[in-house]
């Protein structure tokens, strides 16, 4: 009886340390985190001319590894090589101004989102467009509905017959395609760069984008006859934003940088850094 | 159109960068045809050997990539080449991720396609051969590796020149779109310099220039090692 | 994701037949005009015939692309003028640019179809007293269009490739429509290898209908049966 028993628990205890060496080798103890960014989505990320990459994400990836105590690693990875980056093992999360959407979720997972910028809409200033809506003001479409409702209608009045530039696959586009289809020309494109030649071209009268990268342009030489016109809209099909992506194998480290973001949510951290490379509050 | 200062060599101007993308392109072709005589020669080999298999996979891959638009191989082989390497890397134990830069995915997808029409103009030209030569040598005794480097080798060379000068003109077009993938060879520099100086139309017509006296002095060279390689040769016309 | 790939991509094919279409025919127009002017007495437009061909043939697709989209639309010149309605559009940019790219082509194609066409089959009909437009409608041209297809078929499945090159500027073809699904679901091979076998198969149709128009124009140069 005595060597059953004795046998029985040699047994239970090697499966025992068999499983928690097998569970300690599949769980990553997550000392690094490789972090995959353009180094080229200016504020978000951007190469400055030492070649170091900065931004608002280089600060928050900082902030959050701090938190959930890992050593973060920043690599420049170009947009094309992002996805299969992160599902080859090249890096283990992206942060590059990636909008949280449905079709995305299928194939990775997000943290929470960690900005909600509004949008805003660039012209010419000299453009009918421009005259026809003013300068940028923000306009909250979820929180105040007819204050919503009366701007987009003078939007639409105002792109009447017009084309308006949208990055394709972006809350703009689906903005763009669900009030203005019906009076103006939805034109998308698959770069911002292409979008931003074809206004300088006049091939478009007005683009439509998120506030801080706008914002950016904006504040090179070559954008001195462009400005913000018109609202500057919040919430509804803008609600999204824009969050971490990450393998869905990975839920472990998903839940770490969530609650590291809760953390930083609740102390303004996310907000000094927005106000700093954004100039605006994105906090969702 | 403004000064040609920005073509210049000075500090500002765009000169070396445009020769150096040059630089570029020349050196991703020539690899590019020369993975593509590598493929063509096994293709060409395939189905003139009569086999089957052989003949029938070399006959489906001219017709895929003959098939297929340039851009979307380039974009193929520059997102798969990195998975690829990748997965194969780790089925031998390997753990972290193989980058393959976009030089390497941009000769390997010139010379792909490249490789799909040499596979033509090889078996055109082995087919050129005299038949009577191959007998010749086999009833004096000639073994294969001596038919091969006395016999086919230099004719098939000869007279797939023409051919070749061809496909090579055909690289150095191809290459252009290589500049997708951000190498930075001559049109990439081009739209880089043009976004960077907002001057589209003088960079890219410079930039056509250029690829314009590749072209010229290419088509003058593989003419003079045509007219060298025939010399002594009877042809059909003048 | 397979289906409603399939679906977006084959709903982005019309417009890259058109581009192709378009172009193609545009391009046989100019083309014939720059095989005209080749075959002209006069040596200056010789000269441009052969420049035409040497620089739309020496130069890549997509420089020439960038420069009628990208290049004229940046002259203040251009924006002002009455070409500004048309070239503001990219898929006029787009045809224009490849129809001037393919007449180089198809006009050394045309050219060495003409020259194809046995001299004493002229002779003869000039004999007849056949002249001017009946000389090419009745003898020219039918025997110089039989040596053209084989080539003419390789340049139409050259230019379906080509018009992969509108999607960088800015235009929403099958290519196009492949990456922005890639971009959308993050997934890279699927849409990209449906579009391939899109591609392939207009090619492949384009191929057959060639081959089909070689072996019934050339019946009668066939052996007789038997």
């Amino acid at each position: 009886m005595a060597p059953k028993f004795m046998k029985a628990l040699a047994f239970g205890a090697a499966l025992g340390a068999g499983l928690a060496f097998a569970s300690g080798a599949l769980a990553k103890d997550w000392k690094t985190v490789v972090i995959g960014m353009e180094g080229a989505y200016d504020p978000w990320n951007l190469t400055d001319s030492s070649g170091q990459i900065v931004g608002f994400e280089v600060d928050l990836a900082n902030d959050l590894c701090k938190r959930i105590g890992a050593e973060c690693k920043i690599i420049a990875q170009d947009w094309d090589g992002m996805i299969p980056g992160l599902k080859a093992g090249k890096f283990d999360v992206i942060m590059d101004g990636m909008s949280i959407t449905d079709e995305r979720k299928k194939e990775i997972d997000f943290s929470k989102p960690y900005a909600a910028p509004p949008a805003a809409f660039m012209a010419a200033k000299d453009s009918a467009v421009a005259k026809a809506l003013g300068p940028g003001k923000v306009v909250d479409i979820s929180k105040d509905k007819a204050a919503g409702d009366a701007a987009i209608k003078a939007v639409q009045a105002a792109l009447k017959g017009k084309t308006i530039g949208v990055q394709s696959s972006t809350t703009h586009a689906n903005f763009a395609n669900k009030y203005l289809k019906s009076v103006a020309t939805v034109q998308e494109y698959k770069t911002t760069d292409e979008r931003d030649l074809d206004l300088k071209s006049s091939r478009i009268d007005i683009a439509l984008d998120d506030y801080p990268p706008i914002a950016a342009t904006l504040e090179k030489p070559d954008a001195k006859d462009f400005m913000i016109v018109g609202p500057e809209f919040k919430g509804d099909v803008f609600g999204g934003g824009e969050g971490m992506g990450l393998r869905k194998s990975d839920a472990d480290l998903t839940a770490k940088f969530n609650k590291a973001l809760d953390a930083a949510f609740a102390d303004g951290s996310v907000k000094n850094y927005s106000m700093k490379w954004f100039k605006i509050d994105t906090t969702p | 159109m403004g000064d040609l200062g920005i073509f210049g060599f000075g500090p500002g101007g765009w000169g070396l960068a445009l020769l150096e993308g040059a630089a570029m392109t020349l050196l991703v072709s020539a690899c590019g045809l020369l993975i593509g005589a590598i493929l063509g020669a096994l293709v060409a080999w395939a189905r003139l050997s009569g086999a089957a298999v052989p003949g029938a996979i070399g006959q489906a891959y001219a017709a895929l990539f003959r098939g297929l638009p340039e851009l979307l191989v380039v974009y193929l082989v520059y997102f798969g080449t990195s998975t690829l390497l990748t997965s194969a890397a780790h089925a031998v134990g390997y753990e972290g991720f193989v980058g393959v830069p976009s030089f390497f995915a941009g000769a390997l997808a010139v010379g792909v396609i490249s490789g799909a029409y040499q596979a033509e103009v090889f078996r055109g030209a082995y087919r050129a051969i005299a038949k009577g030569e191959l007998e010749a040598a086999v009833s004096v005794g000639m073994n294969r590796w001596l038919m091969f480097r006395r016999i086919i080798a230099p004719q098939v060379l000869r007279f797939a020149l023409p051919g070749l000068g061809n496909l090579w003109q055909v690289a150095l077009k191809d290459s252009s779109l290589i500049s997708v993938t951000g190498l930075t060879e001559l049109m990439r520099i081009s739209q880089v310099g043009a976004g960077s100086t907002h001057r589209p139309f003088a960079f890219y017509l410079g930039g056509a220039a250029l690829y314009l006296v590749m072209t010229l002095v290419s088509n003058q060279a593989f003419e003079m090692a045509e007219a060298r390689a025939t010399r002594g040769m009877r042809r059909a016309t003048g | 994701m397979f289906i409603s790939s399939l679906l977006k991509l084959l709903g982005a094919l019309p417009l890259t037949l058109e581009v192709w279409a378009l172009s193609v025919v545009l391009g046989a127009l100019i083309a014939a005009g720059v095989t005209w002017m080749r075959g002209s007495e006069s040596k200056p437009m010789k000269l441009f015939a052969r420049a035409y061909v040497a620089v739309f043939r020496g130069t890549p697709l997509l420089i020439q692309l960038f420069i009628v989209y990208y290049g004229l639309s940046s002259l203040p010149a251009v924006r002002a003028s009455f070409v500004w309605p048309f070239l503001k559009s990219a898929f006029n940019c787009g045809v224009l640019s490849l129809a001037l790219c393919t007449a180089a082509y198809q006009a050394e194609i045309f050219r060495g179809a003409l020259l194809a066409v046995a001299h004493g089959q002229v002779e003869a009909a000039r004999a007849c007293g056949m002249s001017g437009l009946l000389l090419f409608r009745r003898v020219i041209f039918p025997i110089a269009l039989r040596h053209a297809l084989p080539a003419y078929s390789t340049e139409m499945i050259s230019m379906v490739k080509a018009t992969a090159l509108v999607s960088l500027i800015t235009l929403w073809d099958v290519l196009s429509v492949a990456l922005k699904i890639r971009n959308d679901t993050l997934v890279t091979y699927t849409p990209l290898l449906i579009a391939g076998a899109i591609y392939f198969a207009v090619n492949y149709a384009i191929g057959a209908a060639f081959l089909t128009l070689e072996r019934r124009l050339s019946t009668h140069l066939r052996p007789r049966p038997g």
